[in-house]
């Protein structure tokens, strides 16, 4: 017999495997179309809305057109040609009520923009046609001398652009100058907010590290019977529902809460203390919120830690606290990073407890994206300040890996 | 001015006792001393509470109750970091994220020496357990056998005059085991420290020991060399606990200091050596060895003589066993060499065994 298979062995071993694997696929297919349903399309819709806008494009199609003729560096105005057609879409936009819309969409890239175009757009609407073509573009430049800045122009075509980096400069503080070039806007808003939520996320990981070490110590080495009970009350606030513990918060903090009355009955202060709507409230109410998912690993993680480690660092001369620095600390690390990576990740893009708590002061980078999606109504802006977020998520998973190698994660 | 010492009372434990929850007692009034350099085994059942006593003596438990004492010195209120133990642990607790160097240097990185005695040291270190070429591995890379080296490495590395050992090899496979007894005893005789030894595997205590302090629950039941364990056990724990052992039950008829005569339950008269039997009349049992009674025949006939009926065989491979009924439906079994004196029995041959007075040990029946 010779020692390997024959061509047809092979191939029926390989059907097999196929097969198998096959059936163990279709078991996770349910599971795969509901992620690629709720999950990977959205956030695909998100990154293509943030670069795809061609809202003002189906608005003016024939303008923009027109003006791709025109040099936007001269300081000219686009030809007559160009002046005409805007009017005639302007007028019969506003015959249609859509004016409004360009009007909102125009502003966004030159301010002010908004009520000159809703002005001409109501002049526009009782002209006759004729009379707007006769007029070689006088009638549009006479209504409001803003019509003779090129600035304005150059804006109509910029936000005529339907594949646009318009609103990743914008959420990263920058604008495109009018020679092309890329420079930083007057007002920095979003960089600071990144700034801020980063700032805001490490505090509270390194908050509920250093409550959930001593914590997940004590509950690791406690009996099980103790530690079982204990749990019950780490848990507590995941059966609880976030509003009510965010809620609670506001009680506690306000000004006339049970944390100012407390201080003010031991005669510590006499004003109340501006505690709530800030920073200081929405870091503590989070480290509280946060702290099981920090607890939870770390515990797993040093349960599994032969207690016989310690005592061998110690039978080789060492003391309890070095011991514990060098060889207990280290085997926690799996446990801490991993609780580390879970709560940083979790808080940079928290939005429900400091839009509650919070105030001005204490908003993360998530209620401002929030704000375009549901105030300025600028999704295309949301978008872009999200899909940065996610980037800056993932850069910094990178990071982690390198520094520290993902594999020494150990979720329990 | 210390005491001074006796080097046969190294290490001494008096009276000690043990109890988690001041109610029960794991260990029971300890008393043993151990030479210097002597080899000391501590072999029992799980929960017999040999484990504790190693624990008490390396710092990691409290004493309820008695004393402890290194060189004379009692050690109980000394904290385990200053005691200068060496101990290897059952799951050996090498270090992970430390290669086998780093676990090595460790204790005399702890102690301050300068770097190029710690080098030395660990380098000889390897040596000696023959690992010079895994010094930059980690533990996750090495074999059940390798680690069990460097664990005995690292506790002997800061050269303590007292090593402890935890079970070491119960998670190695038997033919490592052996290598590895074979090992520690090596090191044991060139290195001339004192070793406590904890295991409930009793050839793993014959072949090693000096001496083996036999536990049941938390009660020391004999402590002898290995030959006295197995030749002359002192009661019917031991007897049973150290090899293997058939046990008749019988009523004592005479007893002197060497020699107990005692009817068994199926009537025949036997003599045996005395153990710890009780005054004429009472119940007591007959401890033989199966490789001490022989198939009675025209060759073989010794002192003793009982009739017994043939069941059935185990084939072994070195040896065989034979089982038998005695007229009193207890059974019995007898081992024999595998050679060609082996008889063939059939099922309900009935013959008759025999053994020497000198293989007999009358025992009481039950300790408590």
């Amino acid at each position: 017999m010779p020692a390997h298979l024959s061509i047809k062995e092979i191939a029926d071993s390989q059907a097999q495997l196929r097969r198998k694997k096959l059936v163990l696929f279709a078991f996770t297919l349910p599971l795969l179309l509901f992620v690629m349903l709720a999950f990977v399309a959205p956030i695909a819709t998100m990154l293509y809305r943030s670069v795809y806008h061609p809202t003002v494009a189906q608005l003016i199609p024939q303008t923009l057109k027109q003006m791709q003729g025109w040099e936007t560096q001269s300081n000219t105005l686009p030809d007559n040609d160009s002046l005409v057609t805007f009017a005639l879409e302007l007028k019969s936009l506003a015959a249609e009520r859509r004016s409004g819309k360009l009007a909102e969409e125009i502003n966004r890239v030159f301010p002010g923009a908004s009520s000159l175009i809703k002005s001409t757009a109501r002049k526009l609407k009782r002209l006759d046609e004729q009379e707007i073509i006769s007029s070689q573009g006088t009638i549009l430049l006479d209504s409001h001398k803003k019509w003779h800045n090129p600035a304005l122009w150059r804006a109509i075509a910029s936000a005529g652009e339907v594949w646009t980096s318009r609103y990743y400069l914008t959420a990263l503080d920058l604008q495109l100058s009018p020679e092309g070039d890329i420079e930083s806007r007057d007002t920095r808003i979003y960089l600071k907010l990144y700034w801020k939520s980063l700032r805001i996320a490490l505090l509270i990981t390194l908050l509920t590290a250093v409550l959930a070490f001593p914590l997940s110590y004590f509950l690791a080495n406690a009996s099980s019977a103790k530690a079982n009970t204990l749990l019950v009350f780490v848990l507590l606030p995941f059966w609880t529902s976030l509003l009510v513990r965010t809620t609670s918060w506001i009680a506690l903090l306000q000004t006339n809460g049970v944390v100012n009355s407390t201080l003010k009955v031991l005669g510590i202060i006499d004003q109340p203390l501006e505690l709530l709507y800030t920073e200081f409230a929405t870091v503590i109410s989070m480290t509280h919120i946060l702290l099981p998912f920090m607890v939870l690993p770390l515990y797993s993680v040093m349960k599994n830690i032969d207690p016989s480690y310690f005592r061998a660092a110690l039978s080789l001369g060492a003391k309890p606290l070095p011991a514990f620095a060098k060889i207990y600390f280290p085997m926690t690390l799996p446990g801490l990073s991993a609780g580390a990576l879970l709560v940083f990740i979790i808080s940079i893009g928290y939005y429900i407890t400091p839009a509650l708590v919070g105030g001005t002061d204490g908003q993360m980078i998530s209620n401002i994206i929030a704000f375009h999606m549901q105030s300025s109504n600028n999704w295309e802006l949301a978008a872009a300040l999200g899909s940065l977020l996610l980037v800056l998520i993932l850069a910094l998973y990178w990071l982690y890996d390198r520094m520290v190698g993902v594999n020494n994660i150990k979720l329990g | 001015m210390p005491p001074a010492v006796d080097n046969s009372c190294y290490v001494q434990f008096k009276n000690v006792k043990k109890s988690y929850d001041q109610r029960t007692l794991v260990v029971v009034d300890f008393t043993l001393d151990i030479a210097k350099g002597e080899f000391v085994t501590l072999l029992g059942p799980s929960g017999s509470g040999k484990t504790t006593c190693l624990m008490m003596l390396a710092g990691f438990e409290d004493v309820s109750s008695g004393e402890i004492l290194v060189e004379g010195q009692p050690i109980t209120h000394i904290a385990p970091y200053h005691r200068n133990i060496g101990m290897v642990f059952q799951h050996y607790a090498l270090f992970p994220h430390m290669t086998v160097e780093e676990n090595l240097a460790y204790p005399l990185k702890v102690r301050k020496l300068p770097d190029t005695e710690v080098k030395r040291r660990v380098a000889d270190s390897l040596d000696l357990v023959e690992l010079s070429n895994f010094g930059k591995r980690y533990p996750g890379h090495l074999s059940g056998g390798q680690r069990q080296r460097v664990a005995l490495a690292r506790s002997l590395i800061f050269e303590p005059s007292i090593v402890l050992m935890d079970e070491p090899l119960g998670a190695l496979d038997k033919n490592l085991r052996e290598q590895m007894q074979f090992e520690i005893k090596r090191l044991h005789e060139q290195l001339g420290f004192t070793a406590i030894y904890v295991t409930h595997d009793q050839t793993e205590a014959l072949t090693m020991s000096d001496r083996i302090a036999v536990f049941d629950q938390g009660v020391v039941q004999q402590c002898a060399s290995p030959d006295q364990l197995y030749e002359r056990p002192s009661n019917a724990f031991v007897a049973d606990f150290i090899g293997e052992n058939n046990h008749l039950a019988g009523t004592v008829l005479q007893r002197n200091n060497d020699y107990t005569e005692l009817q068994l339950s199926d009537g025949s008269r036997v003599k045996a050596l005395t153990g710890d039997c009780p005054e004429a009349g009472a119940a007591c049992v007959l401890a033989v060895r199966p490789e001490n009674l022989f198939i009675a025949s025209d060759k073989v006939a010794l002192d003793n003589r009982i009739n017994a009926t043939f069941i059935t065989q185990l084939y072994v491979g070195d040896f065989i066993r034979y089982f038998f009924q005695l007229e009193d439906k207890s059974e019995i079994m007898i081992k024999q060499l595998n050679d060609h004196q082996a008889p063939k029995l059939s099922a309900g041959a009935v013959t008759s065994l025999t053994w020497s007075v000198n293989d007999g040990l009358a025992l009481n029946l039950s300790t408590t």
